[in-house]
């Protein structure tokens, strides 16, 4: 039959066929590759702890750390004294959050739309903005307490000036002829800023909403360190002012983990709000 | 010129003037460049005309006068009888770009015109136009599709229904297909024809190529630089509908010619 000698030429022709080199990483799933270096990083974890080249102080092995994290997981879950104390420090960055998006998008709003606010206040941010803003936390415990407010505060501080960047730097994202467009339509400022404005400027607001939710994280827990009350950061600092370094890490991990939630957040409603704006940052496989 | 004998794009005598400029100046102030002197001109109902010349030569200044979107120093501008103070709904605009917003649906972009005018609700009134709009530009079907997966003829050809949604007396263009190919810029340019013809618009064109130029127009205003002015006002009498085939003819060469003497005289200056 035909077959066969399709076959034949099917067999000539493999001799000639020029084999594309496949490098072996490309061939490697991400999770395989990802698990690999965490092999290697409870693996060189485990060396160094396990024969004594660290003290145990300074360092627990990967087993302690593990059985801690077990036991502030039960305690998070049957709703500890840990739960708590977490609950409070989610709170502390929520009204943080929601505080520094509030000011930022106004701010950025009144910078990126106003010649006043460029010329103006604009210079004034930018110089707070250079300045390390952790050290204002004890001006904020002075002013508002050890409570919660304090937290709040210092939070949203820090969370908020990516906000107002990348709102006013979003403003002027959309192009000549939208602008063109839209007064050849006799748009009022107003439906220019928000029919148009805002819209094209989204990519560059949540790029700056992504920054504010990692400051905001970091604002919280400077407060917890520098002005005490009830949150993880106060567990933290306990923790390890007892030499209690199993616990500060367990404590750490799950602090991370409501961290990358709100990041997760943010960026899961990015991407419902900003459909049309594909980012393409560290993802390989879409 | 004597163009009382000449005809429209459909063959029929000229109509009456729906644009007139009557010795429009422009000087910017900030620099004291005139950019525009002793500038007239009369857009007939139903005629296409293009402006060509080099850059410097005041086009865009009178594109934004004719548009609204600046006054001018000196100088009339009306349209229909009424003198252009501002943006106005019977100015249709289409640009370079397609300039469609990715977050509206090729419909939704389409009646943008009317929302920002008269509404949403008067926007949602205004669909079914929008649909019939899409048909007539060859859309039907990409309705609901967003601007990202339009192509760039594609996009344009949504940029055209939404510049005719107002149903405006005159259509500014400004380079609309230089974005494009050539190719597909060919093709846009016959369908921009056909489209003025379908609905009578009447059309003014700004333009880098001569070609495309003498091919759509009725009129073609020949612009210098420094102080930006008309130098000549060339008319083109080969008949309608043009094709594509028409840009071999001798007569199609003479007019670009012609034409392209005006530049070179031009910029010797």
């Amino acid at each position: 039959m035909s077959d066969v000698s399709e076959n034949e030429t099917d067999a000539k022709l493999q001799g000639t066929v020029w084999v594309q080199d496949v490098s072996f990483i490309d061939s490697v799933p991400r999770w395989i590759a990802m698990s690999f270096v965490f092999a290697v990083f409870i693996g060189i974890w485990q060396f160094v702890t396990g024969f004594g080249f660290v003290s145990p102080i300074i360092l627990p092995t990967p087993w302690e750390t593990l059985q801690d994290m077990i036991f502030v997981g039960k305690n998070l879950l049957s709703g500890g004294y840990l739960f708590s104390a977490l609950w409070i420090t989610i709170l502390e960055v929520i009204y943080g959050f929601a505080l520094a998006i509030a000011i930022g998008l106004s701010l950025g709003i009144l910078v990126g739309e106003t010649a006043f606010g460029e010329k103006a206040v604009m210079p004034y941010l930018v110089a707070i903005d250079t300045m390390p803003k952790v050290a204002f936390a004890p001006l904020f415990v002075a002013w508002l307490g050890f409570g919660i407010e304090s937290k709040v505060a210092l939070a949203a501080f820090i969370a908020t000036f990516p906000i107002v960047v990348g709102t006013a730097a979003g403003l002027h994202a959309a192009d000549e002829n939208a602008r063109m467009l839209f007064k050849t339509l006799g748009a009022s400022r107003l439906q220019t800023l928000f029919k148009m404005k805002f819209p094209a400027g989204l990519p560059q607001i949540f790029t700056g909403l992504k920054i504010g939710a990692v400051g905001v994280m970091a604002g919280a827990i400077t407060g917890e360190f520098l002005g005490g009350g009830k949150g993880f950061g106060e567990q933290i600092r306990v923790a390890a002012s007892q030499l209690n370094t199993p616990r500060v890490f367990s404590l750490i991990l799950y602090l991370s983990l409501v961290g990358l939630a709100l990041y997760l957040f943010v960026q899961f409603t990015q991407r419902k709000v900003v459909f049309w704006h594909t980012e393409r940052v560290g993802s390989d496989d879409g | 010129m004597n163009t009382a004998l000449g005809t429209d794009q459909t063959g029929a005598p000229l109509g009456a003037p729906v644009y007139e400029l009557t010795n429009v100046h422009k000087t910017y102030a900030r620099n004291s460049v005139v950019a525009l002197e002793n500038v007239s001109l009369t857009l007939r109902k139903g005629s296409f005309s293009s402006v060509i010349g080099s850059s410097g030569c005041g086009k865009s200044t009178l594109l934004k006068i004719m548009a609204g979107l600046i006054p001018p120093t000196k100088g009339r501008v009306i349209l229909q009888n009424q003198p252009v103070t501002g943006a106005r709904r019977d100015i249709g605009m289409m640009f370079q770009q397609a300039t469609l917003f990715p977050w509206k649906t090729a419909v939704e972009n389409i009646v943008l015109p009317i929302e920002i005018r008269d509404g949403k609700p008067a926007a949602k009134k205004a669909l079914t136009k929008a649909h019939d709009l899409l048909e007539v530009v060859g859309l039907k079907g990409f309705e609901n599709v967003y601007p990202n997966e339009l192509s760039g003829g594609m996009a344009q050809r949504a940029s055209i229904c939404r510049m005719l949604i107002t149903e405006p007396a005159v259509l500014l263009l400004d380079e609309p297909f230089s974005a494009l190919d050539e190719l597909s810029r060919d093709m846009m340019n016959m369908e921009l024809q056909r489209i003025c013809r379908e609905q009578d618009a009447t059309a003014f064109l700004v333009t880098h190529s001569i070609q495309e130029a003498v091919i759509l127009s009725d009129d073609i205003y020949v612009m210098k630089p420094r102080p930006g002015r008309l130098a000549e006002i060339v008319e083109v009498d080969l008949p309608r509908p043009r094709t594509l085939d028409m840009m071999t003819t001798p007569k199609f060469g003479e007019i670009v010619n012609y034409i392209r003497g005006l530049l070179d005289k031009g910029e010797s200056m």
